[in-house]
Order: C-alpha cells, then sequence, then structure tokens
C-alpha cells in the first residue's frame, strides 16, 4: 500500500483489507494479542438490529428487544442521536461490525479500535478470561434460541414470554460473582441439558418432600434448618436450583438468562479501562500510518474530527457532563501510563514509583490484563490526569438543601478525588445488593430477601413489580427487607 | 487472519419478529392509538402510518435499581471556581445540572415510549374486526359466473386437456396386458421347439413362434383407448362483487362542522373498502335539492351546496342500480349521511323509496349527524326499522369523537364485539 494521496474518501472491500493489513502489522509490532478478525460490512438498519441484540449476531425472540429496537430507530431517524461508529462483541473469531455509510478514514479508525483494541481487550483482561468463553457465545445463542424457540412450540409463546419477563427482571442479579462456570460447547450443551432437566427436578423434589421419611421423627421436636445455608446474591440462579414451582424447561430457561447475563457481567465493570484501551490504540496505530507515509494529511483531518469528537468531555455545567465520558477518562489515564513511563516528572515519580521510567508496552499490558475500572482507577489516576479534567467531588446528601465541594484537584484532594472515582464504578454504587437470606421450608415456603444499602440509598420505584417477578418464579410470597447500613430495616416490602 | 464479510444484501428485519411481538403485547394500547389519532388528525392525514405512543409505566421493565436518596459523592469534570467547602444550592429536580447525576443516569424520563408503524400496520388497526356484512348473495340461481375446477379424468375431451401422465400410464399398462398373452404362448413354442428334433416339425413352430414375435411387437405405443383428459367442470360462483353507495348531504344547512364529520365517516368509509375489499366499486352521490354522481375528488372536496331534498339522492341510486348494478349479480351496500333535515313533505316519498330500495340492498346504514333534535326524516327511517332488521341500521353522530366508535359499530364483523 502507497500513500493514498487523493485517496477517495469511499472504501472498497479491497481498500478495507489493504487497510487492515497494515494495522494488524502495526498491532503486531506492539505485540497485541488478539483473536482473529472478522470484519462485516452492514447498512444503518442492520446495525440498529445489532444495538437491538447488543451485538449479538443471534438471539432468542423476545418484545422487549423489539422495544430497544424501536427505541434505537427512533432516536436515529428524529437526529436525536448517531449510532455509534462500530460495535464488537468478545466471541472468537471476533466480529465488528463496520457501517456502510462510514468513509475510508473511519473505517479504518474502526478496525484498529475494535478488532485490535477491543479485541486484545477481550482476550488478555483477566475479567474477560474468567467469567466468559469467546468461542462458545456464539454456539451458546444458537442453542438458546432454538431452545427457546422448541419450547414456544411446546409451551406456548405466551409462557415463555412471561418467564423471560421475569428472568429478565433478575439478569443484573443472575450473576455468579465468585465461582468460575465450566465452558461447554453447543453439542455438549445440548446433552448436559437433557441430563439436568430429569436431576434438577429430583432434587428439587427431595428438598420439598412432604411426606415425613419414617414414622419416629415426627415426634422428635424439628430443628429449624436454615436454607440457604448461606445468603445467596446469584438470584437466578437460586431459582434455577431451588424454585417450588418451576417445571424443567423453565429451570432451563432461567439458566439460558443467567448465562447471557454472566457473558456480559465483565463488560460493565470495564467500560473505562476497555474504550480507554481501544481509544489508545487506535490513536497510536492512526500516527504510526501516518509517520510511516501510508496516509495522507486528510485522512488525518478526518480522524482528528472523530477522535475529538468521540473524546470530548463536557465540563460539568454543559449538556453530558453529569457524567463522565468513560472514553475521555480511560484515553487520558491510558496515555498518561505511557507519559509517566517515558518522561516522568518529579510527581509521577513520587505518586508512580513503580511505573517511572519503566517500559511503557509492558505496564500498559499490565494494566490491561489486571485490572477493572473500580481497581484501575484507584492504582493508575494520577494528578496530572485529574488536573486536566479539572475533576471535583460534590457530596450530595438527601435532605440537605446544598450541595458540597469536598475535593477538588489539588494536592489535599487527589486521594479523595480518586477514591470516590474508583468507588462510584464498584458494583455496590452500580447496583444494589440483594440477596437471598431465608426460605421457610416447613411453613408457608415463603422466600425472604435482604437488601443492604450501599451509602443510604433506598430501592427504586419499580421495586413492588419486581418482586411480583420473583413471586411468579417462586410460587409463593416473598418479602423483601430493606436493611440500613447499621442493620435497621428501613423498609418491608411483601407480595 | 480477517475475513470480511459484506452482509449489507443479508435481511434486513432481524428485529421483526421481535417488533410484532412488542405490537402483539401491546395490542390494546396501540389500537387505543390508532383510534386517538383516527379522532384527532387532518382529514388528509387519516391514512398515513405514523407515531404512537405508550404510556411509558406499561411498557417498564423493572430492575433492582437504586433509587433516589442517599448519600452522593459525584465526581464531576471541568470545575472553573469551586474549592473545598463552596456549598451549591441543590438545583431542582430534572433541571439537568451538575447535582441531578443519578437522574440522568437511568435515562428514562416519564415521557411516553413513542415508535413508528407503517400505514399497512396503522390500517390494519383501525379496521380490526371490521367486515361488510351479509356479503355474499344467498341467491345463487341465477348466477352466471362460474370457477372451473378439475374432477377427475375423463377418455373424451380436447386435445388441448389431454393429460399426458394419466395417458402413458394406460399405455403401458395396455401393453404389459397385451404382451402377457404372447408372452406365455412363446415360452410355450420355444420349449416345443428345443425338444422338437423333426425338422418340419421345427419349421412349422419357428413360423409360429416368428408370427407371435411379429405380433406381440405390433402393438401401439398409443392406442385410441389410452387417452385421458382432464375434465373439468364448471361450478356457480357464489358473487361477490359489492357496490357501495355513498350516499352525503351537501345542503345549507350541514354547517361546515357537519359536513367534515361527514366527510370523515366517508372517508373512514372509503378507506376501509379500500383495504379490504379490493375490487368494490364505490360510487359517490352528493345531493342538495338534485342529486348527482361525483368522483371521488369532488365528493371529497367539492363546497357546492343549495336546499334539501332526500328523495332525489334515493331515486338517483335507484336509477344507477337499475342501469349498472344488477341486483342478482352485485352485492349492494349504500351508506347514507345527512343531518336529517329535508322538507317535510318529501319524507313520505323518502319512505316510499326506501321501501323499494331496501329489499335490494345487503346492508344499508343512515348516519344522522349534529346532536340536534331528530328531525322526521330519522322517525320515517325508524318505521323502516322494524321491517328490515337485518340490513338497515341507523345511528347518531354528534362530535368528531364518535365517528370511530359509531363506524365500527356498524361495520363490526358478525361474532366479533
Amino acid at each position: 500500500m502507497k500513500a493514498h494521496y487523493h485517496s477517495p474518501a469511499d472504501w472498497t472491500l479491497d481498500t478495507i483489507t489493504q487497510f487492515d493489513e497494515q494495522i494488524a502489522r502495526i498491532a503486531a509490532s506492539y505485540r497485541l494479542d488478539t483473536y482473529s478478525n472478522q470484519l462485516e460490512v452492514i447498512s444503518a438498519e442492520q446495525m440498529i438490529d445489532a444495538y437491538a441484540s447488543v451485538g449479538l449476531p443471534i438471539g432468542y425472540y423476545h418484545w422487549s428487544f423489539g422495544k430497544h429496537f424501536e427505541q434505537t430507530r427512533q432516536a436515529y431517524e428524529s437526529g436525536k442521536m448517531g449510532l455509534a461508529y462500530e460495535l464488537v462483541i468478545n466471541s472468537s473469531p471476533c466480529i465488528a461490525y463496520l457501517m456502510e455509510e462510514n468513509s475510508l478514514a473511519m473505517q479504518a479508525l474502526v478496525i484498529a479500535h475494535a478488532s485490535y483494541g477491543h479485541n486484545s481487550f477481550f482476550k488478555g483482561n483477566y475479567l474477560f478470561k474468567e467469567w466468559t468463553d469467546a468461542t462458545a457465545i456464539v454456539d451458546y445463542m444458537v442453542f438458546a434460541k432454538e431452545y427457546l424457540q422448541h419450547c414456544e412450540t411446546r409451551y406456548g409463546v405466551d409462557n415463555v414470554e412471561r418467564l423471560l419477563d421475569s428472568c429478565h427482571a433478575l439478569m443484573s442479579h443472575g450473576v455468579n460473582r465468585y465461582q468460575r462456570p465450566p465452558p461447554p460447547t453447543r453439542e455438549q450443551e445440548q446433552t448436559r441439558q437433557a441430563e439436568r432437566e430429569a436431576l434438577l427436578q429430583q432434587q428439587v423434589n427431595l428438598l420439598w418432600e412432604t411426606v415425613p421419611e419414617d414414622q419416629v421423627s415426627e415426634a422428635e421436636p424439628q430443628v429449624k434448618q436454615q436454607f440457604p445455608p448461606e445468603p445467596e446474591e446469584n438470584l437466578l440462579y437460586f431459582m434455577e436450583k431451588n424454585s417450588p414451582i418451576l417445571e424443567p424447561w423453565q429451570r432451563e430457561v432461567v439458566r439460558i438468562v443467567r448465562k447471557i447475563a454472566q457473558y456480559f457481567y465483565p463488560q460493565k465493570q470495564t467500560k473505562v479501562m476497555n474504550e480507554g484501551w481501544a481509544c489508545f490504540w487506535h490513536y497510536t496505530i492512526m500516527h504510526k500510518l501516518y509517520d510511516e507515509d501510508l496516509v495522507d494529511d486528510g485522512f488525518m483531518l478526518e480522524f482528528f474530527d472523530i477522535h475529538s469528537r468521540v473524546l470530548r468531555q463536557p465540563a460539568y455545567d454543559e449538556p453530558g457532563g453529569a457524567s463522565i465520558n468513560p472514553y475521555a477518562l480511560g484515553f487520558a489515564m491510558m496515555t498518561d501510563i505511557k507519559r509517566i513511563c517515558l518522561a516522568p516528572t518529579a510527581e509521577d515519580k513520587h505518586y508512580f514509583p513503580q511505573l517511572a521510567g519503566s517500559d511503557w508496552l509492558g505496564a500498559m499490558d499490565f494494566a490491561m490484563r489486571n485490572f477493572k475500572d473500580e481497581s484501575f482507577i484507584l492504582q493508575y489516576l494520577s494528578p496530572k490526569v485529574m488536573r486536566d479534567l479539572k475533576l471535583f467531588c460534590l457530596e450530595d446528601v438527601s435532605g440537605k438543601s446544598e450541595l458540597q465541594v469536598t475535593a477538588i484537584h489539588d494536592e489535599a484532594g487527589y486521594r479523595r478525588v480518586r477514591e470516590h472515582l474508583s468507588q462510584s464504578y464498584s458494583l455496590e454504587a452500580m447496583e444494589p445488593n440483594v440477596q437471598v437470606v431465608d426460605v421457610n421450608l416447613h411453613g408457608d415456603r415463603s422466600l425472604t430477601l435482604q437488601h443492604h444499602r450501599y451509602q443510604g440509598r433506598p430501592l427504586a420505584d419499580d421495586t413492588e413489580m419486581l418482586l411480583l417477578h420473583i413471586q411468579r418464579l417462586w410460587g409463593f410470597s416473598v418479602k423483601l427487607d430493606s436493611l440500613s447500613e447499621d442493620g435497621k430495616v428501613m423498609r418491608s416490602y411483601e407480595v | 487472519m480477517t475475513h470480511i464479510i459484506d452482509r449489507r444484501l443479508n435481511s434486513k428485519d432481524k428485529s421483526s419478529v421481535n417488533r410484532q411481538r412488542l405490537l402483539k403485547r401491546y395490542h390494546r394500547q396501540v389500537k387505543e392509538a390508532v383510534e386517538k389519532a383516527a379522532t384527532d388528525r387532518a382529514i388528509t392525514d387519516l391514512d398515513k402510518g405514523g407515531e404512537v405512543s405508550i404510556d411509558k409505566a406499561d411498557i417498564r421493565e423493572p430492575r433492582f435499581r437504586h433509587g433516589r436518596g442517599g448519600r452522593h459523592t459525584h465526581v464531576l469534570p471541568g470545575n472553573k471556581h469551586f474549592n473545598v467547602g463552596d456549598k451549591i444550592p441543590r438545583p431542582k429536580p430534572g433541571a439537568g445540572g451538575s447535582g441531578s447525576g443519578q437522574a440522568s443516569k437511568d435515562g428514562e424520563g416519564e415521557d411516553d415510549f413513542t415508535f413508528n408503524i407503517t400505514r399497512d400496520e396503522y390500517l390494519d388497526y383501525l379496521f380490526d374486526g371490521l367486515a361488510l356484512p351479509n356479503l355474499v348473495k344467498e341467491n345463487l340461481k341465477n348466477a352466471d359466473e362460474f370457477s372451473t375446477h378439475q374432477a377427475g379424468f375423463s377418455s373424451q375431451g380436447s386435445p388441448e386437456k389431454l393429460n399426458v401422465v394419466r395417458t402413458l400410464r394406460q399405455s403401458q399398462a395396455r401393453r404389459i396386458a397385451l404382451r402377457g398373452r404372447y408372452k406365455k404362448r412363446m415360452q410355450e413354442l420355444e420349449d416345443q421347439l428345443q425338444a422338437a428334433t423333426d425338422v418340419d416339425e421345427r419349421l412349422r413352430l419357428q413360423k409360429q413362434l416368428d408370427a407371435l414375435k411379429a405380433k406381440s411387437r405390433a402393438q401401439p405405443f398409443l392406442d385410441q383407448v389410452d387417452l385421458r383428459y382432464n375434465n373439468l367442470v364448471k361450478v356457480p360462483k357464489p358473487s361477490n362483487a359489492a357496490v357501495m353507495f355513498c350516499v352525503m348531504d351537501v345542503s345549507g344547512s350541514m354547517t361546515q362542522a357537519i359536513k367534515d364529520i361527514a366527510k370523515r365517516y366517508f372517508l373512514l368509509l372509503y378507506l376501509f373498502l379500500h383495504r379490504q375489499y379490493e375490487n368494490t366499486d364505490i360510487v359517490f352521490i352528493s345531493h342538495h335539492t338534485k342529486a348527482q354522481e361525483v368522483d371521488d375528488e369532488t365528493f371529497f372536496y367539492a363546497r357546492e351546496t343549495g336546499g334539501t331534498i332526500v328523495s332525489t339522492a334515493l331515486h338517483l341510486t335507484l336509477d344507477i342500480i337499475a342501469a349498472r348494478y344488477p341486483v342478482d349479480k352485485w352485492n349492494i351496500y349504500v351508506a347514507q349521511a345527512s343531518d336529517g333535515d329535508n322538507w317535510e313533505d318529501d319524507n313520505g316519498r323518502c319512505g316510499e323509496l326506501m321501501q323499494g330500495l331496501l329489499p335490494k340492498c345487503q346492508y344499508f346504514t343512515y348516519v344522522e349527524i349534529g346532536g340536534r333534535e331528530h328531525q322526521s326524516l330519522w322517525r320515517h327511517y325508524e318505521q323502516l326499522m322494524a321491517q328490515h332488521e337485518q340490513r338497515f341500521a341507523m345511528r347518531s353522530i354528534d362530535n368528531v369523537s364518535e365517528i370511530y366508535p359509531v363506524f365500527h359499530e356498524l361495520f363490526a364483523r358478525k361474532g366479533v364485539a
């Protein structure tokens, strides 16, 4: 490929292939380890389709996906929102979508960003490694779609839809946080499903055995059996294994939703890092292309235009400034790691003695592999980035008429700002902590859940509706206590 | 290694099933929205697809989420002048200011969920459950329209109806059957030939055998008896040709508002017929003291006006039926709209004409518009009601919002509410 002076803005499959080869070469020179790539050229409508299914190339049917589709289309067609330039999914091969209306510069940027940036992150980051199986996801989705279609013909579309409604309601709490699930293939999944179906029903029946096993024990005082022995935070898992009313096929559906929730679980915890990493690499690779005289000035100007639009961080008093742009924060932090390694100041040496002067490629690779947003910010957010972004902390205590600035980007505030920012990406901050604590085994079979308030935050208004969904899965009455930090019951819900 | 796949030619409708499920789930809400649109829209926009809104509370998917309240420490970008200890009055909820990070985070305001449906979907919802009553003529005796059906095969027919497969099957069966007879005899002769030693005897046998072989070979490939023809029979077809007479009063007593209601009513009818019954004729008649047949453009947009003699319109309808729509072939429908104002001495005449017209019609609807006290025309029509209950219906419309419900009532499919 020679320099594309006067290169047309329009791309062809050939020019995309050429760019991909060059980008792959550069990425390899920076030791980016990726899954093999699959680039799919799609139209805007197909992009909206892809949005609705969160990027997965295949999915089961449910009205809520239709709702997301219509929402996106409405927003896009009325001009309220542009479509993302790219969408990439964590699979092997790694599938990235290129939109047909993108210019050549944009396509090159998307390839560098998604197919080499995100791709290497998916392959290297510990959360993705531990929680997802890139090679199995597409097969699993095929299995899920087929299984649900089978259920629909056998048990009725409405029954499946109602069940999925309830499962989706608990999706955010259908995640195993502390054990790694095994990675089966589609075929294994199918055979194991049949076995599971029989076995599961058996176990549940044991738990709910009502006929006393021998007559003698009846006379002895019943020892109260605590169940579950430990509180369970994976509500879908709990329902799948222990619900007294679910049919075997319903347990399988619960499991499917749970598996998909698990697959997306790392994504929301690594938004800043993942985007920062991908932006850093598209930025680096584009510059390398220019340095090697493979692209012209016009190409670069267009690149800067797109790049700066994506990475803009509005101030707190501008529209959109109420939240941090994960692209901007991530890119600033990633770039800063490189800077600290190559040209550390006295301040950097004080804050990051281990980084200053070390090999920047190795340092970044280490950061990418071993952190999630919460820990990454706590570990790497430097005073310089805080000053550049002019970060400050604003304390908002419900009931007080005024908000208070508690820390700003100065020597006294760096650590506090960093801590608070890190905490805002923690799991507790993103989702309320709700767990199953008790089942009344020998009485009315009621289920008791506990919510531990984080920073005194109550549950949202639709909690009552949510409880109805839990009741649908459980079959008997459900109680939820919302506890303050010191363990007092602040509010009780019951259905 | 990178694979590049061009998916642009793949189906664009990956979400269509999900979308259909959405529409099905919210069928009631969408239908309400469409019916509301039928009332609210400008008359020229009546047949377009468009936005449908569903209350957000109905369509919300609940999740465990943090509600408002508690303690938050927001980390915000772009500090300009704040210092530690500064206090800021709490911004009003929803103002989108700096402090309301929580409000904008979940991204869901209290607006309705709005999305687009196509024109086809819109009309489907609008005319869901409606049908022309008594569409098929009970009396088939005079029907001279036929459809042809395949009814087995016959041994006679014209060459173009020859059924090749059947014919060849016959031919093959015949040849097998006829050759079988010779075959047996030939086998016998051959056995004798083997056994015979005398030369003359052998010659005689050989000759017989040759003759038989020749006969066997001489079976014709196709014989007259093999030929089979498709047998087609004519079945009298029930007539579903239909004509709708739209009869509208445009007299001076019809105010602009009343005319607007009448036009909306007829437009609904017009769209309905076009949508559900492709081959339906529609005859537009507008009348004041004189009735005339007009085209749809004139019917919906003309501004001619005058006094009122209803009978002229009924008369014209009868004339057109006599001239163009023989009763035995056509299902005849009449929809009349008026404010009920008529010359007093014309009402009796109307009654007489109706006695002649009603037996010819499958269904006659009369709507009186205006919300005033019913005039004498209504009372005359009421007397007809008793005799012709099956084919006569009358309703009154007082304001725009009643058009669709009345229309729906008049044309509701029987057995469907």
